[in-house]
């Protein structure tokens, strides 16, 4: 069994596995990453770095692509 | 920081990589840099040597991955090409902090990403790309027990199915847009291809519980604040399938922007390549699917015909050349059989978004002639994507070339931008 952790999603606690996405995460949480510009919730599109739908704040540093970072341990997410 | 090496390779795929093995093997000093944590590229993506066996393609990863790491190839991770400052000159990102890189001779295999096509829901969230939903689910998303709908178009949704249904998910059906009749044509060019028509048939197997279903393709998403149901055509009656996650794909576009940016002429979407694999620029080669989509043993072979007229050894280069060219067939003969059909350029409704960035939708943007038009009037393609999803999109739908790049060719931290090009 991989190593589990809990991270924050806005402000609620979540448990992944070591190695998990904040992009995989986020889904799991069933949060949308953020809301575009005419107010449309969006997730995770191309999962691999271009789309910059799954853009969100990560311990504090905004417009993080969260399909290229890890969760670590008290990571604090938060989407919108 | 400064750096200069002789051959410096852009993509850690399976091009990148085996470009950089054999040019350092040569004796070359290389540098291969890749924008993920990890090198390995799409096909590779979260392979690790000690388990990479269980997986599509392992074997050849771990023999690849070891083969480089008993070179001296330096491997640079999480560092993106964003400018040329100067020529022989790279500006690298790396979480705000910048690099310059100097090269002799430059390797790019920055490979290829799925064209998303707009129809009606495409922006609800559980809606993401085919390959796109693998990515997520090799990175740690859960998929036991989620229904999945695939739809678009390619080989690539059968491998994400055989994937997905590994993974425990419910595949509720692969929908392939091109009619059996094209890819009747194609299987049958398979036959010359024995070690490719095992993989499709390993695949096959283990999606046959899975509906694929040829000629048939998605009309709508629906649901409330994520997608809950898919309805799907044939051409002639409509149906509904529920699911939790639909993925989808059409087929696989090429990422350009940084033989754009460095002036590579690009022919029919691709970059014009020689033999050698070199590009229109002197000492800039192009490999993989920026010189046609084809997939893993194309890339792997034209990587080391690259790095090997990278580093002179052009004999050992040219031997390669049959197979290059068997492999060029290939992928002519997948691009025949997987071509579009024209009732995927109907599919969005005038308030559907087609930049998802700007929130552009296609009403504004039927109206307008040119990819820079509508830029300028629709601010389409001017958002964080830089049109890397409307702009393949929009290729489709109106015929718009999208023929610029500029740098920072990714987004990057304006401190890393900001600095003087030092002096060489």
């Amino acid at each position: 069994m991989k190593e589990s952790f809990s991270i924050t999603v806005n402000g609620k606690p979540l448990l992944v596995a070591a190695g998990t996405s904040v992009a995989a995460a986020l889904m799991m949480s069933g949060e949308p990453c953020r809301f575009s510009v005419s107010g449309e919730a969006r997730g995770p599109l191309c999962g691999m770095g271009i789309c910059m739908e799954c853009r969100a704040t990560v311990d504090g540093i905004p417009q993080q692509r969260t399909c290229q970072l890890a969760c670590a341990a008290g990571m604090n997410v938060v989407t919108g | 920081m400064r750096a200069g090496f002789d051959v410096v390779v852009v993509g850690a795929g399976p091009g990148g990589m085996a470009a950089a093995t054999v040019a350092a093997e040569a004796g070359r000093r290389v540098c291969l840099l890749d924008d993920n944590a990890a090198h390995g590229g799409q096909i590779w993506r979260g392979y690790r040597a000690e388990t990479a066996k269980k997986y599509p393609h392992g074997a050849r990863f771990q023999r690849w991955a070891a083969r480089l790491e008993r070179t001296r190839c330096e491997v640079w991770q999480g560092w993106q090409a964003v400018d040329q400052p100067a020529p022989g000159l790279l500006r690298l990102e790396r979480e705000g902090e910048r690099r310059d890189i100097a090269f002799e001779k430059l390797i790019v295999a920055t490979g290829a990403r799925e064209r998303f096509l707009p129809f009606p829901g495409w922006t609800l969230p559980g809606v993401t790309g085919a390959g796109g939903l693998q990515a997520l689910v090799k990175s740690g998303l859960d998929a036991r027990g989620k229904r999945v709908v695939l739809a678009g178009s390619g080989p690539l949704l059968l491998a994400v199915g055989a994937g997905l249904a590994t993974a425990g998910a419910r595949v509720e059906g692969i929908y392939e847009q091109a009619p059996f009749r094209q890819l009747a044509d194609f299987a049958l060019s398979l036959m010359a291809q024995p070690a490719r028509l095992l993989e499709g048939a390993r695949y096959r197997l283990k999606t046959l519980r899975a509906a694929y279903r040829t000629g048939c393709w998605v009309v709508r998403a629906e649901g409330r604040g994520r997608v809950e149901r898919v309805v799907l055509t044939d051409g002639r009656k409509q149906w509904t399938v529920e699911c939790e996650w639909l993925g989808c794909g059409f087929n696989l576009v090429p990422n350009l922007e940084l033989p754009r940016l460095l002036g590579c002429r690009i022919a029919d979407g691709f970059v014009a390549v020689d033999r050698r694999m070199q590009s229109s620029v002197p000492g800039v080669a192009c490999v993989g699917e920026l010189a046609g989509v084809g997939g893993l043993e194309k890339a792997l072979v034209e990587g080391q015909i690259a790095g090997w007229a990278a580093a002179g050894r052009f004999a050992e280069a040219d031997a390669l050349d049959g197979q290059r060219r068997r492999l060029e067939r290939f992928a002519h003969r997948l691009d025949r059989a997987f071509a579009l059909r024209a009732e995927l350029r109907a599919l969005a409704a005038d308030e559907t978004i087609v930049c998802r960035c700007e929130d552009v939708h296609y009403a504004a943007l039927k109206g307008c002639v040119s990819w820079r038009e509508a830029k300028l009037h629709t601010r389409c393609g001017m958002g964080a994507c830089q049109g890397r999803v409307c702009g393949a999109a929009t290729e489709l739908l109106f015929g718009w070339e999208n023929a610029s790049a500029r740098p920072p060719v990714l987004p990057a931290a304006v401190v890393a931008l900001a600095s003087e090009v030092e002096r060489r």
